[in-house]
């Protein structure tokens, strides 16, 4: 019988925080300017130059980590990495060693099985500043450095090796990018950089409780990558245990145009940090009541709010859980609620037509032309009959585009539903007598035939007409009398 | 009196009388700049036009307020950054780097109306006690020029005691303050760590580097201090505490004062001469009613060897910034890591290689907590053998440097021999504490010695108050060296008493 292995993942996480200014000077953190004009002495590593930290991003780093069920360190202080590379222009990256800001937390992730939910572990979130960008184009034999992003806030946040699969992988850092957003710390836009991620990942055979040789990868900017660059590890992994080579301690880079990982640098090669605390910078005691404080000004978070949105108002696990994902659209979907919507049929205009507008243009919740008193406003007209369900969309689809309330495009449009017996009656009185082969074989038994009437009537009056009305008089004048 | 040979009181008293203008008193300095900076070399950089105009600015804006060195020339140590002239450090690496940016002391010192006469000599990133690393050249003492000023601050030290300025400022990481100014006859004040911000000094070792005044007189060190003391924002480490006025310490008798005599600091093999004028200093603060008493600083020994662990870290940390890239002196290589050791390689001097490689080497991995952390063990217990003597004592009295100014060339092979002249300064570095230099008495060939007052953190106003008063006791402030002039005026044969 062959071993079967089991895999062993941690994650460490980079997230971009969104103060204004950089964590250690007062320059603007805002993407895409030009090169080097957002910098100061402080971040461009003037000689003389000091960092003062930004309070703003300590601040975020704490609220994080309540959020995530972590301990906040009473005695906290920075650390120097050392490491020579032309984007950093102190020759060192302050960060954190020994004494992180937060400790021990966890998150539940949504196993995939049902709706189990799991619980992972994390080891610590620290602050550090990023550093800055090198760019490699022009025809010259030079890279350029921007210094643009140095020092710009992040924190990483460090699992415990407690993921079992890619799947999970990805769905711990989902739930990470959910609870970072509702917070409103990070925008977790991972392919803009602002959520990164680096793998640890080994294999065991299963039932062993002794960790495998590891192996680091980078380079993984999406939640599909991510996947992607573990299922590939697997493989190369287990091909080469079973082969009976030994795994090599090493950073791999994933390489998304192949499709593989390739190593990167030994575990030889790796750099001597030499850590030791940032005299530059005194240590830091939050304080008991500005940490409560923080705790106070947290939102309801995701799980919560998906456990809330089940009891309250009879969603599905599915429909909860896909609503309660983004902050943004879960108060989308309150807010109609509130306005008067009926719950489940609010959730699946959502989920539906609103999602898929949504991402056809590419845009989010928050950018939503439509409010939720709009789709509040057309439910009201369906409920009354005003419009029927399939009116509904067209005139959904209407107030999306063009910010028009329902009323006026029903007006525009004409779209008002023909609910009126007579109006109806004498559509079909004209298709009965259009029809007179139709009408004798309906007539004699061939009751599949009711749809082909339904279907004259819709298009008779373009839709509008109400269909349990054209359904009750269809039944009747086709039965003859 | 000479006017260059005034210090900032004196200068200040012509200045409100309107005896002389902020003009002329730039005229009287540069002319002895003319005269005896070929022989003194403190200079690196002189910026007489800038001086002129901040003289003329000094001049409108009168003395009022806060202006209360208004038109005082002043000498700047040049590890402290000045926008817009050269900030070398004494440095290749930086021989022509210009700041952008004001570092924090000189914009109080010109916002307080002082004028600045140039940029001065050091040990380069202020590692040694000479000035012999200076990538440039080295000054001599002016008391004899056949020896070092001391250092690292040791430009700032003979500017001052040749008459080149009326008062310099300097930076202290482990004594260079306080070592140059008694070497140099002139008093050195090393404030307690946190009160002067660091911001816009090129760091040598954070957690110990301080910057202060290097003057003439006790009460001018006073003057200085009240003008560059105070938290600064852009400073974390700078202590957010009120700053007294530390003039009015100046004056104060010393009756009753408990002048602490570490057991450790009077050692056999002292160099006699300065073991006696040091003790004929406490026993001249006894006579004006202070009370001797015995300490004992049992980790003394550890000092030096725990300083030159820390202080090499964090310089290894602190100069990895000088890589070419960005700045700077850059040696184009055949590619990044080429370039990066390249530049490395011929842009720093062999005393800063050393140091970056002895920090280097204890941060390793495996090697951290046997150096650094040891180190840092050390320094806490170092404060808490001063916690204990200040129970008993309320300033601590020990010779500056254990020897006379020492001649050029003769420790710069022993690189061991050089680190033990900072033995006494060293351990208040480590300790966090103020000191002060002042002289105290001349060696029998006329060169000054110094006598080391330490306080208790953010107590300079002990140190100044003892100081002043010992100062106005004796007339060893008043000596000046009889510099020859290089255009003819020697002012003649040995120390004279003015």
């Amino acid at each position: 019988m062959s071993v079967r292995y089991e895999t062993v993942i941690g994650l460490e996480v980079h997230a971009q925080l969104l103060t204004e200014s950089k964590i250690f000077c007062g320059c603007s953190t805002k993407f895409g300017l030009p090169p080097n004009s957002q910098t100061c002495p402080v971040c461009t590593g003037m000689p003389g130059s000091l960092p003062v930290l930004n309070e703003k991003a300590l601040l975020f780093t704490i609220k994080t980590g309540l959020a995530m069920n972590c301990g906040i360190a009473p005695f906290s202080r920075f650390a120097r990495k050392n490491y020579f590379y032309p984007d950093l222009p102190k020759g060192y990256q302050i960060s954190q060693y020994e004494l992180p800001v937060c400790e021990r937390g966890h998150v539940e992730i949504n196993t995939g099985e049902g709706f189990l939910t799991r619980r992972i572990g994390i080891t610590r979130i620290h602050l550090e500043e990023d550093a800055g960008k090198n760019i490699h184009e022009g025809a010259g034999p030079y890279s350029f450095v921007d210094l643009n992003r140095a020092g710009t806030p992040l924190m990483e946040i460090v699992s415990e090796p407690d993921l079992r699969s890619p799947k999970e992988a990805s769905a711990y850092m989902r739930k990470l990018r959910a609870i970072l957003r509702y917070i409103g710390v990070c925008d977790g836009n991972m392919e803009q950089g602002s959520l990164r991620c680096d793998a640890n990942i080994s294999i065991r055979p299963e039932g062993s409780t002794k960790l495998g040789t590891k192996v680091e990868l980078k380079n993984m900017n999406s939640f599909k990558f991510v996947e992607k660059a573990l299922e590939y590890e697997i493989k190369r992994q287990t091909s080469a245990v079973k082969n009976g080579e030994a795994i090599i301690q090493e950073t791999r880079l994933w390489d998304t145009s192949t499709g593989k990982t390739h190593a990167m640098r030994s575990k030889e090669e790796a750099h001597d940090y030499r850590y030791f605390p940032e005299p530059d910078l005194v240590p830091f005691m939050p304080a008991r009541e500005w940490v409560e404080e923080i705790k106070a000004g947290i939102p309801e978070l995701p799980d919560a709010r998906r456990v809330r949105f089940i009891a309250a108002h009879g969603l599905s696990e599915y429909d909860a859980e896909m609503l309660t994902s983004e902050r943004a659209l879960a108060d989308w979907f309150e807010e109609s609620v509130k306005l008067g919507a009926q719950p489940k049929a609010a959730s699946n205009w959502i989920m539906g037509e609103l999602m898929r507008l949504l991402n056809e243009d590419g845009i989010s919740i928050e950018e939503s032309p439509l409010a939720p008193a709009g789709l509040v406003e057309l439910l009201k007209l369906m409920d009354s009959g005003t419009i029927s369900g399939k009116i509904a969309k067209t005139v959904f689809d209407g107030m999306y585009r063009s910010k028009k309330s329902a009323d006026q495009i029903i007006k525009e449009q004409g779209l008002v539903q023909i609910s009126g017996a007579d109006e109806l009656g004498a559509v079909i009185d004209q298709i009965i007598a259009a029809n007179p082969g139709e009408t004798g074989r309906f007539r004699a038994g061939e009751e599949k035939l009711f749809g082909f009437f339904v279907g004259q009537a819709m298009k008779a009056t373009r839709g509008k007409g109400n269909p349990a009305m054209i359904n009750e008089l269809l039944r009747k004048k086709l039965a003859g009398n | 009196m000479e006017l260059f040979e005034l210090g900032i009181e004196g200068i200040k008293a012509l200045l409100d009388k309107k005896e002389v203008t902020p003009h002329e008193v730039l005229d009287a300095f540069f002319a002895r700049i003319n005269a005896v900076e070929g022989k003194v070399s403190a200079y690196v950089t002189q910026t007489r036009e800038k001086a002129y105009e901040m003289a003329a600015s000094a001049e409108k804006a009168g003395n009022s307020g806060i202006k209360t060195l208004s038109g005082i020339p002043f000498a700047i140590k040049d590890n402290l950054c000045t926008k817009g002239i050269k900030t070398t450090c004494s440095s290749k690496m930086l021989e022509n780097f210009i700041a952008p940016y004001e570092s924090t002391v000189t914009e109080r010192l010109s916002g307080a109306g002082g004028v600045f006469l140039g940029k001065t000599n050091l040990d380069e990133f202020a590692m040694g006690s000479s000035t012999e690393n200076s990538a440039f050249f080295t000054t001599k003492n002016p008391w004899d020029l056949q020896r070092i000023p001391g250092g690292s601050s040791g430009g700032s030290a003979a500017a001052v005691a040749a008459g080149e300025c009326a008062a310099a400022l300097g930076s202290d990481t482990g004594g260079s303050i306080r070592q140059p100014a008694a070497l140099c006859g002139v008093v050195g004040l090393k404030p307690t760590y946190g009160r002067v911000s660091r911001y816009g000094l090129v760091a040598f070792a954070s957690s110990l580097d301080q910057i202060g005044p290097i003057t003439k007189t006790v009460r001018d060190a006073a003057m200085v201090l009240n003008a560059i003391a105070g938290r600064d924002p852009m400073d974390s480490t700078s202590a957010p505490l009120p700053v007294p006025d530390f003039t009015k310490a100046a004056g104060m008798d010393v009756k009753g004062l408990r002048v602490g005599i570490p057991r450790e600091y009077f050692i056999e093999g002292m160099d006699p001469e300065v073991e006696k004028a040091v003790k004929g200093a406490v026993a001249q603060l006894e006579a004006m009613g202070a009370i001797p008493v015995e300490v004992s600083l049992p980790h003394t020994g550890y000092a030096v060897a725990a300083y030159y662990i820390l202080a090499t870290s964090e310089a290894s940390s602190n100069l990895a910034r000088y890589d070419g890239v960005k700045y700077g002196f850059r040696a184009a290589g055949k590619d990044l890591l080429d370039t990066y050791m390249q530049t490395r390689a011929q842009g720093f001097g062999p005393e800063v290689k050393r140091r970056i490689m002895l920090g280097t080497y204890a941060l390793s991995a495996g090697y951290y907590e046997a150096y650094y952390g040891r180190a840092q063990q050390v320094r806490t217990l170092i404060k808490r053998d001063f916690e204990e003597a200040f129970r008993v004592a309320d300033i601590i009295a020990t010779p500056t440097s254990p020897t006379a100014a020492f001649k050029i060339g003769e420790k710069s092979a022993d690189p061991l021999q050089m680190y033990l002249s900072d033995i006494f300064t060293i351990s208040i570095n480590l300790a966090g504490l103020p000191g002060i230099s002042i002289p105290c008495g001349f060696t029998g060939t006329g060169l000054p010695i110094g006598l080391q007052l330490i306080g208790r953190h953010f107590d300079e106003e002990m140190l100044i108050r003892a100081a002043y008063a010992y100062e106005q006791s004796t007339e060893w402030h008043k000596r000046r060296p009889a510099l020859p002039s290089d255009n003819g005026a020697d002012k003649g044969e040995g120390p004279k008493a003015l």
